[in-house]
């Protein structure tokens, strides 16, 4: 069976619209894709009837919602294949799961001179919260860095990670170079040495269906609205020997068992790491959005990805001046370019008055910019609901803006 | 002229252009007409930071007035940089202190001054408030 795009545009009614006059072409989706249908009408279907406050009254709303929110947990569950529900932590987004993996983990297992291992390439959400926990512990951070072609340079692990590493934090795909991670070689090459791994998945989940047993991953962490869900919402999923042993994130309701003045005890997983009324119609608007990809034929969709990846790198490439930044062999989801002589600020903007929507900036990954000695890039990235037809629109586009320059 | 009478002749400009190509053409124009910034103010400490452009401003004041001079590495930043400093410098505090720059708005382009738009231009002009506050102060306590 061949993937009907046309239909599975019509899930996403926001795509048919004009922006500035011109048919919008969504080609920001690594920040964040849109919702099909099914999503927003569960959620406002859910806020109309249901919602109240979960695990605290015996009224019949909120043993739905409660209902609602342990069963999405399980479709999370099911979709990354943890072996339990009580590994998988809703949070606020992949920012919080890290966070609370780096302060958390940081706190039971590491001491003043280990050290932390990142890699040139991270989001900044996989930089600083590792920093701030070194900083507070004591600990060394370190990074692997990358080759110019984007690709992570594996040859240096030996070099890099030592009899000191406590723990590896790895993005799943480069958010700016697109690049594909051997992530299940590297765990299992920290796991020779007894070394956990964090993955940092938000890019990872939008391209690849995960199963965090087969990865052997310790940590998977990733967000909601990158892959097709709402924002507001993330999953931490971990293993629970490291979740049994680390102490909570936050404090307040849900995560508690019992409080007195002196002394609190804490409740058991997951809810011991989700402090706080959580955001369970966002947990709830996650499992339909998972659903629905699950209802897509993974390898059709791959497959397309992969051309439309090919085709749009090829036909920008055309373009004289245009330089690419990233290109390792395996690749998912997006270029990162620039054109000589064009400040991404000018070119994101002038796009925009022909309805074209891309990223432009430092793309949160600072160090990335600095390898290749430039203050910002374009990012153009795409999603299964994009045509080809737009590739050759936003070609026909940029060509027209160059000659304005 | 006022400042208000040099916001009406830039509003005038940019009435003619009917395309949005030609209004952000111009603005290109004059920002590559503007004359660069003096490398040795072209420092951290004048460097305004946004997260999708920098601009440059460096003042001096001079009989009473602030001269500015600015720059910006996005062209169509810098082309609203030089409406700027058309309007904004070469003014005494109070002048600076008494006008807004609405012309922006007038002519379409008030997205480039929201504070969402992280381009470095809306704290371009608080910077040049405030250093017309501080001569201000200045000029009363002499």
């Amino acid at each position: 069976m061949s993937l009907d795009i046309s239909a599975i545009r019509k899930e996403f009614p926001i795509l048919d619209q004009k922006i500035n006059g011109k048919p919008l072409i969504y080609f920001d989706n690594a920040a964040t894709a849109q919702r099909p249908l099914q999503v927003i009408e569960k959620m406002d279907e859910f806020s109309l009837l249901t919602n109240a406050n979960i695990h605290r009254a015996t009224h019949t709303l909120a043993n739905k919602t409660t209902e609602a929110f342990e069963s999405a947990r399980e479709t999370v569950r099911n979709y990354v294949n943890a072996q339990e529900v009580a590994e998988v932590i809703f949070t606020h987004g992949t920012t919080e799961s890290i966070n609370l993996v780096a302060f958390s983990f940081g706190e039971a297992f590491i001491n003043q001179g280990d050290e932390v291992v990142v890699t040139e390439m991270e989001h900044h959400a996989n930089i600083v919260p590792w920093q701030m926990m070194c900083q507070r512990r004591g600990a060394i951070l370190k990074a692997i860095p990358f080759a110019d072609n984007g690709e992570l340079c594996t040859d240096q692990f030996d070099s890099i990670v030592t009899d000191k590493t406590k723990i590896i934090a790895i993005t799943h795909v480069s958010n700016t170079l697109g690049t594909v991670n051997p992530i299940a070689a590297i765990i299992s090459k920290a796991h020779e040495r007894n070394i956990p791994v964090l993955i940092d998945g938000a890019q990872g989940v939008p391209h690849f269906r995960i199963d965090v047993q087969a990865l052997d991953c310790d940590f998977y962490a990733f967000s909601g609205h990158k892959i097709y869900g709402p924002t507001g919402i993330g999953v931490l999923y971990g293993k629970r020997k490291w979740l049994d042993q680390m102490p909570p994130f936050m404090g307040g309701g849900e995560m508690i068992d019992r409080v007195t003045l002196s002394r609190t005890t804490y409740n058991q997983l997951p809810y011991k790491f989700e402090a706080g009324t959580p955001n369970y119609v966002g947990a709830i608007g996650l499992a339909s959005a998972i659903q629905f990809v699950q209802n897509l034929d993974h390898q059709e969709l791959t497959i397309y990805e992969n051309q439309f990846l090919t085709a749009a790198t090829l036909k920008l490439k055309q373009i004289e001046g245009l330089k690419i930044y990233g290109e390792a062999p395996q690749k998912a989801g997006v270029v990162s370019f620039n054109i000589d002589g064009i400040h991404p600020f000018d070119l994101g903007t002038l796009l925009d008055q022909l309805g074209i929507a891309v990223r432009t900036g430092r793309l949160c990954a600072d160090p990335v910019m600095d390898h290749f000695g430039v203050e910002n890039m374009v990012r153009a990235s795409f999603s299964f609901y994009n045509t080809f037809d737009e590739i050759d629109v936003f070609y026909k586009a940029l060509i027209r803006l160059k000659a304005m320059f | 002229m006022t400042i208000d009478e040099i916001q009406k002749e830039i509003v005038d400009e940019f009435s003619g252009f009917e395309d949005w190509m030609d209004k952000y053409a111009y603005l290109i124009e004059i920002g590559n007409e503007l004359a660069p910034i003096d490398p040795k103010y072209k420092v951290e400490s004048n460097l305004i930071r946004g997260c999708q452009s920098r601009v440059w401003l460096h003042q001096e004041f001079i009989g009473g007035k602030i001269i500015f001079e600015a720059e910006s590495d996005a062209l169509i930043v810098k082309g609203l940089v030089a409406l700027l400093l058309r309007i904004y410098s070469d003014r005494t505090p109070k002048e600076i202190l008494a006008s807004e720059p609405r012309f922006i708005d007038e002519i379409g382009l008030r997205q480039h001054l929201s504070p969402t738009r992280s381009n470095g231009l809306l704290a371009m002009v608080k910077q040049m408030k405030l250093y017309a506050v501080a001569y201000e102060k200045i000029a009363q306590n002499k």
